[in-house]
């Protein structure tokens, strides 16, 4: 246990979750990597999302134990949870006319006492999240009238001003377009490799999740169906087993990493498959 | 779509918001001068302020004191108080449709004083407001409870419709009651139409400390109801309790609402209006939408009850018929093009 907390950022010990009554999760153990991307993959309603929230305590466990490093989450008061852990739900909305600045100043929450000032750190770590997330210029404009990709944007410098060693993210890349997608994506990595920050999200795309993650979790049906690295876990079968998809795992040929093809009802034609093979 | 934001902006950097509640409460002051001296009996201003300063006891001086001045501070206690709870509400459900009328908290407390008077033989309106705050909670844990069910958990249509239902089905038992005892309806009939007026001193002394204490919790609570704004997952995961927050803005709401309603009677639209309006000039944080609530709402019920003073002279309406008269265009203009699901 002790050799572990410097090398798992989060560690679930018999975790078992249930969302509306239903139990989602069960007796489930994973470790999460410090410094590293963790990203959770899995067909819709397998439990990735509810597990996400159980690791940032959005959810109390019916039974077992989240530990953040050595510490067990649930004896932590949950503003020291969020100095050290930031959180990004799918989807969030904000109220109409919050400007950018004052929705990543809210970042700064878990920092501030019911008495405490806006201070000096405060200042500089919203300005910090505006430049690294590209935000400055939109920092007066009200969100509804961003677009997507800058709205998420916005979001992500809000979870960032919260300035925490552990960021879960929840689908950050829903409803963006491929470019927005891999803007979010390169960001997050250059946060995780210049700052060694852990990251743990939610992707639905597995071909960004290889490319992107150092530690791969298949999530099925409530359970781990296997995790590693990407060129361990990215196989036809796990594909087939977990996403009930047929499909042919290749090599990407921009980044070497893992690359599934699904095949589907249409595919198996020679043509898609000789292209491949160029 | 994007000169309204800039529109804010611009109030916003013109005027200071502290700037602008100081000349809130200036414009307040002025409206209670107003509403003192404003009234079907033509008092001259210098009457005025010899009933304040220098009673002698003439039927002037005497309508300024037992009348005027209580009607007044009435509808400013009320109308702040509801208009607060109101934006309490609005930033609690994250529903720009919430109010303590439309949700059912005023006609909860309705029944709880009709009841009382009813089946306990209520005569004194001091024992009324304890009913009314227990009607008042009673009607929020039923709505939020209800609202919670639907499909799709707390939206802001299923809290509407959950209210509305709640709303209706109280009002036709209250209505019932009114029907069954003509004792009951002839006690309380000027109360259930909202009204500030022929209110003693006495019964707002007696509500006063509720309403006091709902509206400090209230005050005090701006930084975190814009957290919770942003939504419940966010808001925890940035570290607020946010069954903490909820509970205690409930107990607020239940004060300003249940309090409200005990003197007055259910005065609607006032909550739905007001804090829509603030939030326009202020933006959205309410650390100022609810102070600039509870100014504006003071003024607006101090307005509108000299306008149902004077419009069908000499004969005078109850407030709270009044409001709706300004509420419902605002309503539907609300449900039209603000509401989301």
């Amino acid at each position: 246990m002790i050799t572990e907390t410097s090398t798992y950022a989060l560690t679930t010990r018999k975790l078992t979750l249930a969302y509306e009554g239903k139990v989602v999760i069960e007796s489930l153990d994973l470790a999460i990597p410090t410094g590293k991307i963790t990203i959770l993959v899995g067909p819709n309603g397998c439990g990735k999302s509810t597990l996400l929230k159980g690791l940032g305590r959005l959810l109390k466990p019916i039974q077992g134990v989240v530990y953040l490093g050595s510490e067990s989450i649930a004896k932590l008061s949950t503003k020291v949870i969020a100095q050290r852990l930031g959180l990004l739900p799918q989807g969030p909305t904000a109220p109409e006319g919050l400007t950018v600045k004052d929705l990543v100043s809210q970042g700064r929450y878990p920092h501030q006492g019911w008495l405490q000032q806006w201070s000096k750190e405060d200042e500089k770590q919203v300005n910090w999240a505006l430049s690294i997330t590209q935000m400055q210029e939109f920092a007066h404009l009200a969100l509804d009238n961003l677009s997507g990709g800058q709205r998420q944007r916005a979001w992500i410098a809000m979870t960032l001003a919260q300035d925490t060693e552990i960021l879960l993210l929840d689908e950050p890349t829903t409803y963006l377009d491929l470019a927005h997608q891999m803007e979010i994506l390169d960001l997050l990595y250059d946060l995780n490799q210049q700052q060694q920050r852990t990251i743990v999200m939610v992707l639905h795309d597995l071909n960004q999740a290889c490319r992107y993650g150092d530690h791969l979790v298949a999530v099925k049906a409530g359970t781990i169906y296997d995790q590693g690295h990407p060129t361990q876990v990215m196989t036809a079968k796990m594909v087939q087993e977990v996403f009930d998809l047929e499909s042919r795992i290749v090599s990407d040929p921009v980044a070497g990493t893992p690359l599934c093809i699904p095949i589907g009802r249409k595919g198996g034609m020679t043509s898609v498959v000789s292209c491949l093979n160029v | 779509m994007s000169t309204i934001p800039q529109q804010r902006r611009l109030l916003r950097s013109a005027m200071p918001l502290g700037l602008g509640l100081v000349l809130g409460v200036g414009l307040l002051l002025f409206c209670l001068m107003a509403s003192v001296g404003l009234g079907v009996a033509d008092i001259s201003p210098q009457t005025v302020y010899q009933a304040l300063t220098a009673f002698d006891g003439s039927t002037d001086q005497l309508i300024i004191r037992t009348v005027r001045v209580p009607r007044s501070i009435t509808a400013l206690l009320v109308g702040g108080a509801v208009a607060v709870a109101g934006a309490m509400m609005q930033g609690l459900t994250r529903n720009p449709l919430a109010d303590p009328g439309i949700l059912g908290i005023n006609a909860g407390a309705a029944l709880a004083v009709v009841g009382s008077v009813f089946w306990l033989g209520t005569t004194s309106l001091s024992v009324y407001a304890g009913f009314a705050l227990l009607g008042a909670a009673i009607a929020a844990v039923t709505v939020y409870a209800l609202g919670s069910l639907g499909k799709g958990g707390l939206t802001p249509l299923n809290l509407t419709i959950a209210g509305a239902a709640f709303q209706v089905f109280v009002s036709s038992v209250t209505m019932g009651i009114l029907i069954l005892s003509q004792r009951t309806l002839a006690e309380i009939r000027f109360w259930l139409a909202g009204s500030v007026a022929g209110r003693d001193l006495d019964l707002v002394v007696q509500v006063l400390p509720y309403l006091v204490v709902g509206m400090v919790i209230a005050l005090i609570m701006g930084k975190q109801l814009t957290t919770l704004s942003l939504g419940e997952d966010i808001a925890q995961g940035l570290g607020q309790k946010t069954a903490w927050i909820k509970v205690t803005a409930a107990v607020s709401i239940i004060l300003l609402a249940g309090g409200s309603v005990a003197i007055a009677g259910p005065i609607g639209f006032v909550g739905l209006i007001v804090p829509h309006i603030v939030r326009f000039g202020v933006g959205v944080d309410y650390r100022w939408i609810l102070p600039y609530s509870a100014i504006l709402g003071a003024i607006l019920l101090l307005v509108a009850d000299i306008g149902a003073r004077l419009i069908i002279q000499p004969q005078e309406l109850p407030v709270g018929l009044v409001m709706p008269l300004l509420g419902a265009p605002f309503f539907i203009y609300l449900t039209r093009w603000q509401v989301r699901r």
